[in-house]
């Protein structure tokens, strides 16, 4: 079973999928800190960092830019990075949809034009995808300046963790425009409608929304007609990196039923896409009482030795409950291994806090990094 | 084709036919006169993974305990309680999970298909728009079209007199709303709409709807949160953002998952004064009552900062010990929410 260094060895890019509330932001910013912990340049982009984590590495104000964590909070966590670098960045998907408009525009009119957009604001606020699309676009940008040696990306949290890869092509084929460009046609006189039925359409959804998106269409149009090309090479390039070997997908997941069929449904469709899937990492694990289930005696031993058959069954009665909890974590568990066929389920234990500083990423990182890892400078931290 | 097929403005049904709403005090909107399972809405939203189905159902369950014909919509919802009730996945049509107990899974696409039905003349004529690419584009770039749709079935749900076809009312509508961010957009559209559209039948609709929902005594907002850092952040965010930006009635704030308190702390001291002479299972077990106890104070004090922080009084809900919810669970989560 490989841990985390590993997986991630030779890899440039490291991308956390996985549904809301597992964890997933935690888990990024654990593994960009254990590698840089052994070394190496990091950057964890993230959507939506938790404040008190980001607070704790001195990352009060996150803008659209990377920003670094400063060693000493390593030295203080008692880990020496050498020369390791840990930098975050949160992203923020209108910002760099405003940035790719900016870079692809002729001049600061067109530009201007498509940023004050009706339609263009409301598909970069809120397309379906769109975030997605910009996560994956400035992690291209950022991995084009090769200033670092990994980026973690934290994806979004969205319904469906495949939404994420679906969201390129959600994305291009809505700014290509090309079913809407078979009936309408930008003139010199704004849009020109082709064809009855599509006026009737027009007509219809002007009647029930009660707006005319006609004018801002054909702006919209006219104004991105000049990028779309850049657009859709630029989507070709983002998915070919997310392709390439260099390339690492590491699924997040709880251990309940559902979030474990989740990380199974998400591996198959990795790997009927062709992306390299690295392996699925577990949070929030129950490992009570892993293995044992002989209730003989227990009660008799605790009130024994603790000397309160009050507290000794109250002792007892707790750690039931937990064991039930173990043995349904290990079985889907063991379901998920099955079907993942050999690569690497990587288990965090149920911590009994909340991390919000680097000694608690460090804490996650005694189950994602191997204990023997051979260039970690110093242990991080005994509980 | 006229605007005739739709309701003229001076008709279109109210929710309410009683006075109920003169029951409220000018001046006193805080204070509801209308219990939560008395409304005709209820939204249930919070952080991603906190349990939104979970209570979603379980007040589904309470509703129909008072004989309350209840309908639980899901919209987006990641966790899938339809299991629980030894169902197939839910989709998008009303189905009796238990007695007097519906649900519905409401997706924008086919929300935007009955929306046009109902709104056109001949129904083919909306299917056939619905079918069409270059409708279902600019469906994509009208600005929150496919919020709108979703909140106006949700609306639809909850009429006295319902527009679909030989269905009958509900007395009460949940609405398993998406996470945090997509809940207060889902909320805020109607406003929003209105605003931007101003003439038409769905800027109509628009207003109407943000009217209801923004009355107290007809609907109603319960946020579920969990004892951990994030989601007490971001439940406390939520609440401002809900009674400052959209207006609506915050009417319970549940702390989910709460842990039994099992040990008080001396009793924690005394085990983990035990545990270096215990091996084997009574060490584990051991163990186990001293990380319940910790994990107890860290969701304690979780829950004094989420009271500092909101507005609205919070109560608790236990965490369920169990491997997988079942019906009997959600009918103990049912008793606490009543």
């Amino acid at each position: 079973m490989k841990d985390v260094e590993q997986l991630l060895d030779g890899k440039s890019i490291c991308i956390c999928a996985g549904s809301g509330g597992v964890g997933k932001t935690t888990t990024s910013a654990a593994i960009a800190a254990g590698m840089a912990a052994r070394g190496k340049r990091v950057a964890v982009l993230t959507i939506d960092p938790a404040k008190r984590l980001a607070d704790s590495l001195g990352l009060t104000e996150l803008g659209n830019t990377e920003r670094q964590v400063d060693p000493a909070l390593f030295s203080e966590a008692g880990v020496d990075p050498g020369g390791g670098e840990l930098w975050a960045m949160m992203l923020d998907a209108k910002a760099t949809f405003d940035e790719v408009v900016s870079k692809h525009s002729p001049d600061e009119e067109a530009r201007d034009r498509i940023l004050e957009n009706r339609i263009y604001r409301q598909i970069s606020n809120a397309l379906a995808g769109s975030q997605e699309y910009m996560a994956m676009e400035k992690l291209f940008e950022i991995h084009q300046e090769e200033r670092y040696d990994l980026l973690v990306l934290d994806t979004p949290p969205s319904r469906n963790a495949l939404d994420f890869l679906d969201a390129p092509r959600r994305l291009t084929q809505f700014i290509e425009g090309r079913s809407l460009q078979l009936f309408i046609r930008p003139s010199g006189f704004g849009m020109r409608v082709l064809g009855r039925g599509t006026s009737v359409i027009f007509s219809v959804l002007k009647r029930v929304t009660g707006m005319d998106l006609i004018e801002d269409l054909s702006e919209f149009f006219t104004a991105m007609s000049g990028m779309v090309a850049g657009f859709r090479e630029r989507a070709q390039r983002v998915n070919e990196l997310l392709a390439d070997r260099q390339t690492s997908f590491l699924v997040v997941c709880g251990p309940a039923g559902e979030p474990i069929n989740e990380a199974v449904y998400f591996h198959r469709k990795l790997v009927e896409a062709k992306l390299p899937f690295g392996g699925v990492i577990v949070n929030k694990v129950h490992a009570e009482g892993r293995g044992s289930d002989v209730d003989e005696g227990l009660a008799e031993a605790l009130t024994e030795l603790i000397g309160d058959a009050d507290l000794a069954e109250r002792v007892r009665s707790n750690f039931d409950d937990y064991r039930a909890l173990a043995a349904r974590d290990s079985q889907n568990i063991a379901k998920l291994k099955r079907e993942l066929r050999g690569s690497s389920v990587i288990e965090v234990p149920y911590l009994t806090e909340d991390v919000h500083d680097l000694a608690g990423l460090f804490e996650i990182n005694r189950s994602l990094f191997a204990e023997n890892s051979p260039d970690l400078k110093a242990t991080a931290l005994s509980a | 084709m006229g605007a005739a097929f739709l309701p003229p403005i001076g008709q279109v049904p109210r929710l309410h036919t009683d006075t109920r709403s003169a029951r409220r005090r000018p001046g006193l909107p805080e204070c509801p006169t209308v219990g939560p399972l008395e409304k005709r809405i209820l939204f249930v939203t919070g952080k991603g993974g906190v349990g939104k189905t979970t209570v979603a159902f379980a007040l589904g369950l309470a509703a129909t305990a008072d004989g309350k014909r209840t309908i639980v919509c899901e919209v987006a919802s990641q966790e899938n309680a339809s299991r629980v009730f030894g169902r197939a996945e839910i989709g998008f049509h009303e189905v009796e999970l238990r007695d007097n107990l519906y649900a519905i899974s409401l997706d924008p696409d086919n929300a935007t298909r009955e929306y046009l039905e109902q709104q056109l003349p001949v129904k083919a004529m909306g299917d056939l728009l619905y079918r069409s690419k270059i409708f279902s584009y600019l469906a994509a770039a009208t600005p929150g079209l496919r919020e709108m749709v979703t909140i106006g079935k949700i609306w639809e749900l909850a009429l006295p007199e319902r527009r679909t076809k030989k269905a009958s009312p509900y007395d009460l509508v949940i609405v398993d709303a998406p996470a945090t961010g997509h809940g207060i957009g889902l909320m805020q559209t109607p406003k929003n709409f209105a605003e931007i559209a101003r003439v038409g039948p769905m800027a109509h609709q628009a207003s109407l709807i943000n009217s209801t929902i923004t009355d107290h005594d007809q609907a109603g907002v319960v946020i579920v949160a969990l004892p951990e850092e994030m989601p007490v952040n971001e439940t406390a965010t939520l609440e401002a953002e809900l009674i400052d930006a959209i207006g609506v009635s915050i009417d319970r704030i549940y702390m989910n998952a709460m842990y039994p308190d099992r040990f008080d702390s001396a009793e924690q001291t005394r085990l983990t004064g035990a545990l270096p002479k215990a091996e084997g299972d009574v060490a584990a077990a051991i163990k186990a009552a001293i990380d319940e106890s910790r994990r107890c104070e860290s969701q304690r004090r979780q829950l004094e900062r989420l009271r500092d922080l909101t507005r609205n009084e919070v109560e608790t809900l236990p965490y369920v010990f169990t491997p997988e919810l079942g019906i009997e669970h959600l009918s103990e989560l049912a008793e606490l929410v009543r």
